[in-house]
């Protein structure tokens, strides 16, 4: 990705840019045999992405299952070392970290998973999952002080502090996502990587959450990646959206731009998909319904990607592969046809 | 004429070691001919146990029909045998679950799965049973269907198993077809397609359709009339235009006004429904959504409200449920 200008997909006049990533691959080995294992193909979960993302800001990672949203993220956690590319933090490769390297990063760069019922030790109290961050790191020695800063984590995600003695088992969905994101909180982070944070929740609890995490931006100034396929949500949350298709970003812009204006057939299908909950405004609305499936990441199509299920393709879809194109400012685009 | 399906004060209730729950309390709807109905809710609302109930598929212990009564056209299924009932199943009401790798039998192909539940029902030969599987692919809009019958439900992706929930639901011309979360597990792009199916292939054959579903956009885009459940109790009712424009309980209101809409410009902030969802073993005698009701008078503490009417075909269990649709006419 040499041809990538230095500045490409930043935001508009942005001057502070906390994670750099370029050229990021994540491609998975696929053995056959049992025993003579070998190499038969590789999945290729991510395959060449480049963004940034400004300090304080919120960017939107979006796609369909299998298009490499969550392998991106825990590509930045470092929970996989990916396959080639960068991932730049606060200027420093963190590709290149070592044991001691990786737990200093991890104070700044924090997660939030999906299911609040698999991301919480069943065996461990409320309060102890919340201490556990600060323990590890060491930044706060003096258990009595840890015990107050634990109960001010509960308070400030909106949980009674009496809850630092339940078990997660002992809670609501709602109740346990708010104990992730008090854990999350524990290291005083940058960055936070919201992984799919609110899709496991009812509809009437994700509001809640959302709003929490908007307060926390606001107060603590975080950064987030907020991967997500529900795309309200991510219009409401994100400062600008990025979407994935099969291993790639296919469009990125500022959030109202994407919206109002999306360019990409894809993005202009996903878009369309999304039902509305307004009878009327769904019988009015034309349905442009997109066909066929995704393709396996392993095999992927030649050329464009999304060549095979794309209207307005064309021959040379098939053959040349294309590359982000800044359509309108700060509005990135990969499609010769638009 | 009376209604295809009639769920009237049905009551099922699980046993467990908090106590017993009412997972569905007495609720009563219609399903006309060849209409859509949808039932709406959150996680332990009661509305996968109501269609549960209606099949007769409550495994006892811990659950169990404890009360009213189910009439598919006219006859009430808790009277059958289960012989009897065994043909309803598949052959007069048919069933899509969320889950399709774990609805089908992953050991078995496609065409088997297909053509033993067209042989059971019909009592037709292999060969025509063969003919009406491929016809049915077909239908779903799966193409090579002579090889599809011979894949087990490990090649399939999501959307395709789906196909074939929905192909094996319509393989005996049922009437009527309860789908639970057909399309939670699928992507957006994915879901939009195997709605349009089921929408065209609904309206085309005159087959009824229970959805049941917690996404409101699903609703809004197939359903005739809407029953919005909570804490196993239908709590408002009516035809789609209504609960969306005129929705008249505070839950109702509260959950629409809760999502945020691609449509409209972005909000500031989320108005969330406050509050956590009930703990179903500790209900009491008032109504179950007064913790979280901005509505709340002092009479909703003594009993829970009946559905009663707002307007013809329009009902609301809400004792304020006056105040809470002029305030919702108002903000519209």
């Amino acid at each position: 990705m040499s041809a990538v200008p230095v500045r490409a997909f930043a935001a508009p006049g942005a001057g502070d840019i906390l994670l750099s990533v370029r050229g990021l691959k994540m491609h998975f080995p696929v053995y056959e045999g049992a025993l003579f294992r070998k190499v038969v193909g590789h999945v290729k979960a991510v395959d060449g992405v480049d963004f940034d993302i400004r300090r304080g800001e919120t960017l939107g990672l979006v796609g369909e299952s299998g298009c490499g949203k969550t392998t991106t993220g825990r590509c930045i956690l470092q929970l996989e070392r990916a396959s080639a590319g960068q991932i730049l933090f606060n200027g420093k490769d963190l590709a290149g970290l070592d044991r001691n390297g990786l737990r200093e990063m991890r104070r700044h760069v924090q997660v939030i998973f999906q299911d609040p019922y698999s991301s919480l030790n069943p065996r461990m109290k409320v309060g102890e999952i919340i201490d556990e961050p600060m323990r590890v790191h060491g930044t706060e020695p003096d258990k009595a002080k840890r015990n107050r800063r634990v109960r001010e984590l509960l308070a400030k995600v909106g949980l009674n502090p009496r809850f630092a003695d339940h078990y997660p088992h002992e809670m609501s969905g709602g109740q346990r996502q708010r104990v992730g994101i008090a854990r999350a909180l524990a290291l005083q982070p940058e960055f936070i990587v919201c992984d799919e944070a609110i899709s496991a929740l009812d509809v009437s609890i994700q509001a809640q959450i959302i709003n929490l995490l908007e307060d926390l931006r606001h107060e603590f100034n975080f950064t987030y990646l907020f991967i997500a396929h529900d795309l309200s949500v991510v219009r409401h949350l994100c400062h600008r959206v990025a979407v994935m298709y099969l291993g790639k970003v296919v469009e990125l812009a500022e959030c109202d731009e994407l919206f109002d204006n999306p360019m990409h057939p894809y993005t202009r299908a996903l878009l369309n998909a999304v039902p509305i909950p307004d009878p009327e405004v769904e019988a009015k609305r034309p349905h442009q319904i997109i066909q066929g499936e995704v393709p396996s990441p392993m095999n992927p199509p030649s050329g464009c990607v999304f060549h095979p299920r794309c209207t307005l393709a064309v021959d040379g879809c098939k053959t040349g592969v294309p590359v982000l194109r800044e359509l309108r400012p700060g509005h990135w685009v990969a499609c010769t046809q638009v | 004429m009376a209604s295809l399906l009639e769920v009237d004060n049905l009551q099922t209730q699980f046993l467990t070691s908090g106590g017993i729950v009412k997972a569905v309390d007495g609720i009563s709807y219609d399903v006309e001919e060849g209409e859509t109905v949808a039932i709406v809710g959150e996680s332990g609302c009661g509305k996968s146990v109501n269609a549960l109930s209606i099949m007769r598929l409550i495994p006892w212990p811990p659950g169990r029909i404890v009360g009213g009564a189910v009439r598919f056209r006219g006859r009430d299924l808790a009277t059958l045998s289960d012989t009897e009932m065994r043909r309803v199943r598949g052959r007069d009401i048919g069933m899509v679950f969320q889950e399709p790798m774990t609805s089908l039998n992953p050991v078995l192909t496609i065409g088997l799965q297909i053509t033993e539940t067209i042989i059971h029902h019909l009592g037709v030969t292999q060969a025509e049973a063969d003919k009406r599987a491929v016809e049915l692919l077909g239908l779903v809009g799966m193409s090579d269907a002579a090889r599809r019958l011979q894949q087990y439900p490990h090649h399939l992706s999501g959307g395709m198993r789906q196909r074939v929930m929905i192909a094996l639901a319509l393989s005996c011309e049922p009437k009527l077809i309860i789908a639970d979360e057909p399309t939670t597990a699928l992507d957006v792009t994915i879901q939009a397609q195997i709605l349009e199916l089921m929408k065209g292939l609904t309206r085309r054959l005159g087959v009824a359709l229970i959805v049941i579903t917690h996404n409101l956009g699903v609703v809004a885009r197939y359903a005739d009339r809407v029953n919005v459940m909570y804490a196993g109790k239908i709590i408002e009712r009516g035809r789609a235009h209504d609960i969306y424009h005129r929705p008249s309980h505070p839950y109702t209101l509260a959950l629409l006004k809760s999502v945020p809409r691609m449509d409209q410009p972005r909000k500031e902030k989320l108005d969330p429904v406050e509050g956590q969802p009930p703990d179903l073993t500790r209900l009491d005698a008032g109504c179950a959504f007064r913790p979280r009701c901005a509505y709340r008078t002092e009479q909703c503490d003594q009993s829970f409200p009946p559905l009663e009417a707002v307007a013809p075909g329009h009902s609301a269990a809400c004792f304020e449920r006056g105040r809470v649709a002029r305030l919702a006419r108002a903000a519209s």
